[in-house]
């Protein structure tokens, strides 16, 4: 710790220099916690499906930044095959949504609930 | 320079990522979700992954964000009612997550605070041609199991999706 007061004291030098990579990983942490939060308050089952996107995201900027730092092109690769795995993850969620609301009529996830006890 | 175009688009994410588990309707969180990818999409410009931030746009806002709102519409889903949730979510789920947050933020500004700050330009090895090489090189056994991945999703979408024949 202690990085952060000093961060603030340089302030008018990194205006010129360019921005930290802390920034960069906390704003994705911040996106990453909107997701968690949208996952546990969320009802409706699509919107929860659209926080895990969400924290899908963040998680690559973060493989980005990371790729940035290192002067690696491996953290790009990781985002893309993150991007085929949330595409073809789309895909399967999105039909099993269809399929559940064709048989149970709902969106909402806590009337989803054949499996509890 | 970079900290402004930074600033401004941490700040388009934020408001649009908290506008995504706010919104009461889906397609309102669906298009809030657009604009955090859009903005996600210029931050991979800064840094430097041109390939990727058109993926993003395209792959991302385009293929994924068409196929929830085509299945927002094709359900017709309606606004959410905020009732019936769980006392332990209401009571611990704020207080969690600011914790969490507080955790990975103190782990990643006490580890990562240092190195070289980041400015358009100070990378440029993510072009179409690098990230390429690397797939076909490196990668080829991930990226050729990602195609038997596909092929599974597909096949797994069109089971679940089509109408039963009796």
């Amino acid at each position: 710790m202690g990085s952060l007061p000093e961060g603030m004291n340089n302030l008018g030098a990194t205006l010129n220099a360019g921005v930290p990579i802390s920034w960069y990983l906390i704003l994705s942490a911040i996106l990453f916690t909107l997701g968690v939060a949208g996952f546990i308050f969320r009802r409706n089952i699509i919107t929860v499906f659209m926080c895990i996107e969400l924290m899908l995201n963040a998680v690559n900027l973060s493989f980005v930044a990371f790729a940035n730092q290192h002067k690696q092109v491996s953290g790009h690769i990781f985002t893309f095959f993150v991007m085929v795995v949330a595409a073809a993850e789309a895909a399967v969620g999105l039909a099993i949504i269809l399929t559940v609301f064709k048989n149970r009529d709902t969106l909402n996830i806590d009337e989803i609930n054949s499996l509890k006890n | 320079m970079s900290i402004f175009f930074f600033l401004l688009f941490a700040t388009i994410a934020v408001v649009a990522g908290v506008s995504v588990i706010l919104q009461r309707h889906p397609i309102a969180s669906a298009l809030s979700l657009v604009g955090v990818m859009g903005s996600l999409a210029v931050f991979y410009l800064i840094l430097g992954a041109e390939f990727i931030a058109l993926a993003q746009m395209i792959v991302y806002a385009g293929a994924i964000m068409v196929l929830f709102i085509f299945v927002i519409m094709l359900l017709n889903a309606g606004a959410e009612e905020r009732r019936g949730r769980s006392w332990m979510a209401q009571l611990l789920g704020v207080p969690l997550l600011i914790a969490f947050f507080a955790i990975v933020g103190y782990a990643l500004v006490g580890r990562f605070s240092g190195g070289e700050p980041v400015s358009f330009g100070s990378f440029t090895g993510g072009t179409a041609e690098a990230v390429g090489y690397a797939l076909f090189t490196d990668y080829l056994l991930p990226f050729e199991v990602t195609s038997v991945l596909i092929l599974v999703a597909i096949v797994g979408a069109i089971v679940l999706a089509r109408k039963e024949m009796d």
